[in-house]
């Protein structure tokens, strides 16, 4: 065999702590090298030039390149030594950037062990043996979960591109949080006005299949032929017979259950529709609070609907679909702010989100859009809004920036003093992040044309005074002074964090997601889109907090993802997966109990029972390799004998 | 259980009512409460003001007494008291700390001291409601308090063990339990002024002025504290706080200890009544203890 080694540079981030000119002679010496280089930048076009040059020229059937993490280069070098006329399986890395010179300053020592990492990736490069993938059919069609705007705008997207869409939605209606808002900012333009034609298209798009009221409850299969359980929970009304004209709704005589979509600023009926433009427009039982349910005595919804929809005995139901690709857009949740004990820790009628602020602008909401006080419907004359509740504050757990609460409090001062030209808003904030387009000119003009009075501090205690009014403790740390304000109404900008049971549907869809349950993109900055599951891509605030923007932009970049996966006729498999020897193989079974993806199957070979590989399912993880008690299970391109082979390069040099 | 008690330097002087309550209430529960013998002052603001080690040395000292008389425990009614022994045995935990601390001492203190708590926790821990409604004999029904605990009884949280730091409620559910009815107090870990009552009258008055009113607006027949600095600010400077809050205050300010004994029926000559500026005379009357009443 003939083995060409090269030693990155990777400029100074290797060059600095590695001496790599020495590394690159100890490895000409290495069994089977023929031949060695140390160029500065390896990724680089003249420096992958150079690999194939020396394939051609010096005849190598393999390659080894020392440089950075194969995360990032694994594929480019592949493709290089592919190009020159090799299997791109005769390629092996070793990692002498992060492994090596970012973490130690000892040059020397440095030297060693990327010359000892090189030795290990020569020595099993020459047990290595082509491999060739198999190419499969992929099913075109995406499964979308979460229908709020990122949702949405990845639905319209995929479908325009002509790939037909399953949206999946756990509410009533899609919308999501952007349906409650009144106004958003920089514009103060009508938040339903823009996001309502928008879920108007999506029901009317012929190539959506919307699925509201319902969740993803399983998913198997991979990129390309994922299957995917969804449960629609019963609404208790027939939806193919309901036409949203809300007879019910008027006449329910529960009238006293929590109305969620208003934030719980108000009461609903036990039959509902969330709101006017409600897409779509269906009514749905809230099964706790229904007398019918309940007690049995009641039926006044079914007595008074006109197509008859109504259906007591309706049950959950479970239907499947077959997508060859997913996009997670699930969204945010309030960080649970009674925990703050300080601000009343949710006992104070008028200690109120900002969320359910949104709600008491909003026309359609509980007051008509009339900023009336919860506690006894005053007109508040003071208002105080307290900015990173629930954000930036490590004393919770929550050391992350919400990233909109400083655009949407401005918007929300700006908006009071149109309501109440009488009103005075006052927000006690840590800094004002208007990084956006029009941010900064936004929040000026909050402070300067509407008066608003930016206190820098936070506030220590809001309680009530006992004559109707809150007082609100805080520090100016501008004037290094206490302050004290007399508040009819305190609107707390809380923070956000995954939308609940984000790290269950994680787990579902087999991605990774941080310690507060957001999704983990495949890289911070180059991959934000794409996850570590083949298929599965992100969008919105389920992968971190941004406002609509961003979650509209990310929405597109999603779909724009699955139309490059779906430009493909047929996708390859990566051949370095799990193989059984038969000769070996007992039967046992433990390696289809102890496989993550189902990738193992039984098959009967000449009437003898033997495990087997599905090529397209496996994912090479290994697991059934570590379990088989026979040692009758190797894993392509890293073989127990090229594991021992590193290890005695390692432990004998 | 041996409880051995540090009464602490007010209990003998302005807080001699906390202390005889607290001797009367807990002998009433059976609690036998032993004075460690020879006990000195634990440093109070001045001591960790200027040095965490010196405070903590001072504690140690009354710690090691008490693990010398083989205590279970030590309790004490103050806060100031309390939040001294607590993090003096906190800090002891580091090796350092403690071989500084224990250069300043004659010998090394005990490797391990028993816990320090309130006697509020003693009583609350070791007493349920029932055993308490069993004892009480002249129900505070139809009596309102709020439950004043000051800033230091739960602060800090990791040292103090008090629940949640802005809203403790262990003194609300004893004298819950003696018939009161405690209403929710937000203010009830504000800081009342503290020692500023001296270099900084305004201050201190302010703060105990903003406290007074809301128990007033809020109807409260008495305010029950735990803390002798906290009694004496609302309680001794009343008038001073009524002035700076140009108002009118006419407010008894109990220890919780009073209230309780008050409950059990023990004679008012030994909860102290007598040592408070604000007359309590109406609220005794409400209880059917007034003058001619019961005392």
């Amino acid at each position: 065999m003939r083995i060409g080694v090269f030693i990155c540079h990777c400029g100074s981030n290797i060059g600095g702590t590695v001496d790599c000119a020495k590394v690159a002679e100890t490895a000409s010496h290495y069994p089977d090298v023929a031949y060695v280089d140390d160029p500065m930048y390896t990724c680089a076009e003249p420096g992958q030039a150079a690999i194939e040059e020396a394939i051609k020229k010096e005849r190598l059937d393999g390659v080894v390149v020392a440089s950075c993490t194969p995360r990032m280069h694994e594929p480019t070098f592949r493709k290089t030594v592919e190009r020159a006329g090799l299997n791109p399986y005769m390629f092996e890395m070793a990692n002498i950037r992060e492994h090596v010179s970012w973490i130690g300053k000892d040059k020397e020592a440095n030297t060693n062990k990327a010359a000892e990492l090189v030795l290990m990736a020569v020595e099993k490069l020459r047990h290595n043996r082509p491999l060739v993938p198999k190419s499969f059919d992929i099913t075109k069609k995406v499964l979308i979960i979460g229908g709020g705007v990122a949702g949405i705008q990845a639905a319209l997207d995929c479908a325009e591109g002509g790939v037909p869409v399953i949206l999946v939605e756990r509410e009533a209606t899609i919308g999501g949080k952007m349906a409650k808002l009144d106004k958003t900012f920089p514009t103060v333009d009508c938040s339903a006005c823009i996001l309502g034609p928008k879920m108007v298209d999506v029901a009317q798009h012929p190539l959506i299949t919307l699925y509201a009221y319902s969740e993803v409850e399983d998913i198997s299969g991979y990129v390309g032929n994922f299957n995917v359980k969804i449960r629609k929970k019963t609404p208790y009304v027939d939806w193919s017979k309901c036409t949203g004209c809300g007879a019910c709704t008027e006449k329910c005589p529960s009238k006293n259950t929590p109305d969620s979509f208003n934030e719980l600023m108000g009461k609903t009926t036990a039959i509902t529709i969330a709101f006017p433009q409600a897409i779509p427009k269906k009514a749905v039982i809230n099964a706790p609070y229904c007398r019918k349910l309940q007690s049995g005595k009641c039926g006044v919804c079914a007595k008074i609907c006109p197509t008859g929809a109504i259906n007591y005995t309706m049950e959950d139901e479970i239907i499947s679909e077959d997508v060859g690709s997913i996009i997670a857009a699930t969204g945010y949740d309030l960080v649970d702010w009674s925990v703050y004990e300080e601000y009343g820790g949710g006992k104070y009628p008028d200690v109120i989100t900002a969320l359910a602020y949104e709600r008491l602008l909003n026309a359609s909401g509980p007051t008509g859009g009339h900023i009336k006080r919860p506690s006894d419907g005053k007109e508040p004359k003071n208002i105080v809004f307290i900015q990173c509740v629930g954000s930036r504050d490590r004393s919770i757990g929550r050391p992350y920036c919400s990233a909109f609460c400083c655009m949407y409090t401005a918007k929300q001062a700006v908006l009071t003093k149109d309501h109440l030209p009488d009103s005075q808003s006052h927000i006690f904030y840590m800094d004002i992040r208007a990084a956006g387009k029009l941010y900064d000119e936004f929040t000026r003009r909050a402070m300067e044309e509407y008066g608003t009075n930016y206190i820098r501090g936070r506030v220590s205690a809001v309680y009530p005074d006992g004559n109707g009014q809150y007082v609100v403790m805080g520090a100016d740390t501008l004037l290094g002074e206490p302050i004290e304000i007399k508040a009819d109404l305190v609107v707390l900008s809380v923070g956000i964090e995954a939308s609940a049971g984000a790290p269950a549907l994680a787990e579902k869809l087999r991605i990774s997601y941080d310690s507060y349950g957001f999704f983990m993109e495949s890289h911070v900055k180059l991959k934000p889109v794409e996850t570590n599951t083949a298929g599965v891509f992100l969008a919105g605030c389920c992968q971190g907090p941004k406002d609509i923007p961003a979650s509209v932009a990310q929405g597109s970049a999603a779909a724009a993802k699955v139309l490059d996966l779906f430009s493909h006729e047929k996708l390859q498999s990566n051949p370095q997966i799990a193989n059984v020897d038969i000769l070996r193989c007992v039967d046992c079974k433990k390696c289809i109990m102890c496989c993550p993806f189902g990738a193992i199957e039984e098959v009967s070979v000449r009437g003898v029972n033997k495990a087997q590989v599905i090529e397209t399912v496996c994912q090479g993880c290994g697991i059934c390799v570590a379990t088989c008690p026979q040692g009758a299970i190797q894993l392509s391109h890293s073989t127990d004998n090229q594991i021992l082979a590193e290890v005695n390069a390692l432990c004998q040099s | 259980m041996k409880i051995a008690y540090y009464p602490g330097c007010s209990q003998e002087g302005s807080a001699l009512d906390y202390g005889k309550s607290t001797g009367a209430v807990c002998a009433a529960f059976g609690f036998h409460l032993e004075e460690i013998p020879n006990w000195t002052c634990c440093g109070s603001t001045p001591a960790h003001a200027l040095d965490t080690e010196l405070s903590a040395a001072l504690c140690a000292r009354n710690l090691d007494l008490a693990t010398r008389e083989k205590a279970d425990v030590v309790v004490t009614p103050c806060p100031s008291c309390l939040n001294n022994l607590r993090l003096a045995s906190h800090r002891m935990e580091n090796p350092s700390f403690r071989a500084n601390v224990n250069a300043l001492l004659d010998e090394p203190a005990a490797e391990k001291f028993p816990e320090a708590t309130s006697i509020m926790q003693l009583l609350g821990r070791h007493l349920d409601t029932e055993t308490i409604k069993a004892r009480v004999k002249k129900t505070l029904n139809g009596i309102k308090l709020a439950a004043y605990y000051g800033c230091l009884m739960s602060r800090p949280a990791n040292v103090m063990d008090f629940g949640d730091p802005e809203n403790p409620t262990l003194m609300e559910s004893l004298l819950a339990a003696c018939g009161a009815e405690m209403v929710d107090f937000p203010l009830k870990t504000a800081c009342c002024g503290a020692a500023s009552g001296i270099p900084e009258r305004k201050l201190t008055a302010y703060n105990s002025g903003r406290i007074l009113e809301l128990a007033t607006t809020l109807g409260v027949d008495a305010i029950a504290v735990a803390c002798p600095l906290c009694q004496m600010n609302l309680d001794l400077r009343q008038k001073q706080a009524a002035k700076a809050e140009d108002a009118f205050f006419d407010m008894p300010i109990l220890y919780f200890t009073q209230l309780m004994g008050l409950a059990m029926d023990i004679n008012p000559e030994y909860l102290g009544l007598e040592q408070l500026c604000v007359s309590p005379e109406m609220l005794l009357r409400k209880l059917g203890m007034g003058k001619g009443g019961a005392a």
